[in-house]
């Protein structure tokens, strides 16, 4: 009850919906924060993914740069960031990007490596280039397990992206970070489930880019 | 017949782990027929056949496709101009059915109007429905989609196609349709097929002519299937080529020659005195047809009543054999599956044209047998590119 007496308060409160400090500006920031985030992460570990699945090469060294990856703590690395950059967007994208590539990357490699061995002999052995086999042959088919790697990053990127209120930034942890120095449970609650609603959406995203992304072929397969 | 057009050197592939899959194999792959590569899993079939469109490239040899070795030309332009089947079909699943045969036409730069009309056509070729085009690999049954791989292949129109165990995974039946279909094919368009297989039957009605290999990739006998029948180099190809080699090597030899008997068939509206005039003897039983003609069943002549001869009482005739077309083995089978041990030949049309005791039969295998050496090819198999039995059905 009182937890959605909170969420009923914050939504209710005009003054919430306008200003710097509103909600549109805050979930603004908040998206812009983790589509950037997640396009460093996918430029980093998609071709990287896709080249070494193809080959079929690196797998073990693509683990173990996955599991470094996981085990850096999040927080420890912003605080890390702003040590040593001081205040700015770098320190807080930088573990953003250490988040989301291990799951692109690790999904990306085992999504090729999954893909049906025989359409790519046939492909290679009609006299497709490499690039083709790659491109034409192996991505559409391994496309749906892709997309599932990239939904985790964003996911994580979506609920982590809060830490850039702890440096000075915007976005929704704003609410969270100011409410509870404040003590201010409304805004807290409000911010957390704004969050939710967030990675929801970032859920809904990627199932519709899948059903405009994927062959048919594939979808029904899968 | 025709003109070498793949010539295996002495060719030897080591893999890296030391194995030996083909040990100095030659073989001379004549145009426009199809050459069957047969023999145990892991006698190096699918290396020798890779080795040709360079997927794998030999340790020790060369190949040369017209007279030219095939590390001359840049690999994918060679492979392009091969088509190439494997197993599963290796359809691109994302891809529809018109597109995944378009597939070389569009690498070779044709407009997507263009490939995809050819891709029709191909559909047709392979007797694919139309109603196909627009469907994904998913939807299609296992033949359909061998079939679909087989239309890829020949998109391009390549002269070269290559083979892997391409009808291993359907079932039988549907596996004997597309290989009538095949041999339809290659009787249409004239390429040069290399095909592999572990199915000795198959190799023997596919092959014009028939490579047996042995494990270790070494070339156990190359010859045309009649003479593979007749004469095996060693006792690995007899044991290979099975028990009944003497019953199959039958296929080889046309019924044209038998002597069929006239006289003992009678109409199912005949009088006391045809029938009277029918039963000389010559037979022990008279054959029944109907009115146009076409068999019903054989009855001993004393069974018979003028007038009132019920076509359900009579012996059942089995499948009957057109001596045109049909073979020895068609004949002599039909002679063995009939209860009274006598084979009806019938014309194009199915009327009878006549009837043979499987004694009548015996003799006519001794006589071809006796015409053909042993130790020489049976002329009639190669002049025909296959079995007497298997051009029937295309
Ligand atoms: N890439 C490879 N590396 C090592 N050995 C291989 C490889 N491919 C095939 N072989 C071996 O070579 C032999 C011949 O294989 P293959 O040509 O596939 O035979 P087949 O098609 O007649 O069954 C087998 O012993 C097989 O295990
Ligand atoms: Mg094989």
């Amino acid at each position: 009850m009182n937890l959605l007496h909170f969420i009923n308060a914050f939504f209710g409160d005009g003054a919430h919906w306008h200003g710097y400090n509103g909600i549109p500006t805050r979930v603004g920031e908040h998206v812009g924060y983790t589509l950037q985030a997640l396009a460093i992460a996918a430029l980093i570990a998609l071709p990287v993914g896709l080249v070494t699945g193809h080959y079929g090469r690196g797998g073990n060294v693509l683990a173990m740069i996955a599991v470094a990856g996981r085990a850096l703590p999040t927080f420890g690395l912003l605080v890390l960031m702003t040590l040593l950059v001081g205040f700015g967007m770098v320190n807080v994208m930088t573990p953003l990007v250490v988040l989301a590539v291990p799951p692109i990357l690790v999904t990306t490699y085992e999504a090729m490596r999954s893909v049906d061995p025989s359409p790519v002999d046939a492909a290679r052995g009609m006299g497709m280039s490499e690039a083709g086999v790659l491109f034409q042959v192996e991505l559409p088919a391994a496309l749906p397990l892709i997309l599932g790697g990239l939904r985790s990053g964003a996911i994580q990127i979506v609920s982590t992206a809060t830490i850039a209120a702890y440096v000075s930034l915007g976005g929704l942890g704003r609410y969270i970070v100011d409410g509870l120095y404040q003590r201010d449970y409304e805004k807290v609650v409000g911010g957390a489930t704004l969050v939710a609603g967030l990675a929801l959406v970032t859920l809904a995203v990627f199932w519709a880019l899948g059903r405009f992304a994927v062959s048919r072929g594939v979808r029904q397969r899968a | 017949m025709f003109g070498v057009l793949i010539r295996i050197d002495s060719v030897t592939k080591r893999y890296p782990d030391g194995t030996v899959a083909v040990d100095r194999l030659s073989l001379e792959i004549p145009d426009r027929s199809i050459t069957v590569l047969v023999g145990p899993s892991g006698c190096g079939k699918t290396t020798t056949l890779r080795m040709i469109n360079r997927m794998v490239e030999p340790t020790e040899g060369t190949i040369l496709l017209d007279g030219q070795d095939i590390l001359q030309q840049p690999v994918n332009t060679l492979r392009r101009s091969m088509g190439y089947v494997i197993q599963n079909a290796g359809l691109f699943q994302h891809r529809t059915i018109l597109d995944n045969i378009a597939t070389v036409p569009r690498l070779l730069g044709w407009g997507k109007d263009r490939a995809r009309g050819r891709a029709r056509e191909l559909m047709e070729r392979v007797g694919l429905d139309a109603a196909l085009a627009k469907r994904y690999p998913y939807q299609l049954s296992g033949g359909q989609q061998q079939r679909v791989g087989v239309a890829r292949a020949l998109a391009a129109d390549p002269p070269v196609l290559l083979m892997d165990e391409p009808f291993s995974a359907v079932d039988p039946v549907v596996r004997k349709g597309l290989q009538d279909e095949l041999l339809r094919i290659q009787a249409e368009l004239g390429k040069t097929i290399v095909f592999v297989t572990h199915d000795i039957d198959e190799a023997v009605k596919l092959g014009t002519m028939v490579a047996v290999l042995r494990t270790g990739g070494r070339l156990a006998q190359y010859a045309p299937p009649a003479e593979l029948l007749s004469a095996p180099a060693d006792a690995f190809v007899e044991d290979f080529l099975g028990a009944d080699r003497g019953i199959r090597r039958l296929s080889f030899f046309p019924a044209t020659g038998l002597a069929l008997l006239t006289t003992p068939i009678v109409a199912v509206d005949a009088t006391a005195e045809q029938i009277a005039a029918r039963a000389t003897g010559e037979a022990p039983y008279l054959l029944v047809t109907d009115l146009d003609g076409r068999p019903l069943g054989w009855s001993e002549p004393h069974e018979l009543t003028a007038g009132s001869i019920d076509p359900g009482r009579l012996l059942s005739h089995g499948r009957p054999f057109v001596p045109g077309t049909d073979s020895l083995r068609a004949a002599l089978d039909c002679a063995v599956l009939s209860p009274t041990g006598w084979a009806v030949a019938v014309g194009a049309d199915g009327r009878a044209t006549g009837v043979v005791s499987q004694q009548t039969i015996a003799e006519a295998i001794r006589g071809a047998h006796a015409a053909v050496p042993t130790d020489a090819p049976a002329p009639h198999s190669l002049a025909k590119g296959g079995p007497a039995d298997a051009k029937v059905a295309g």
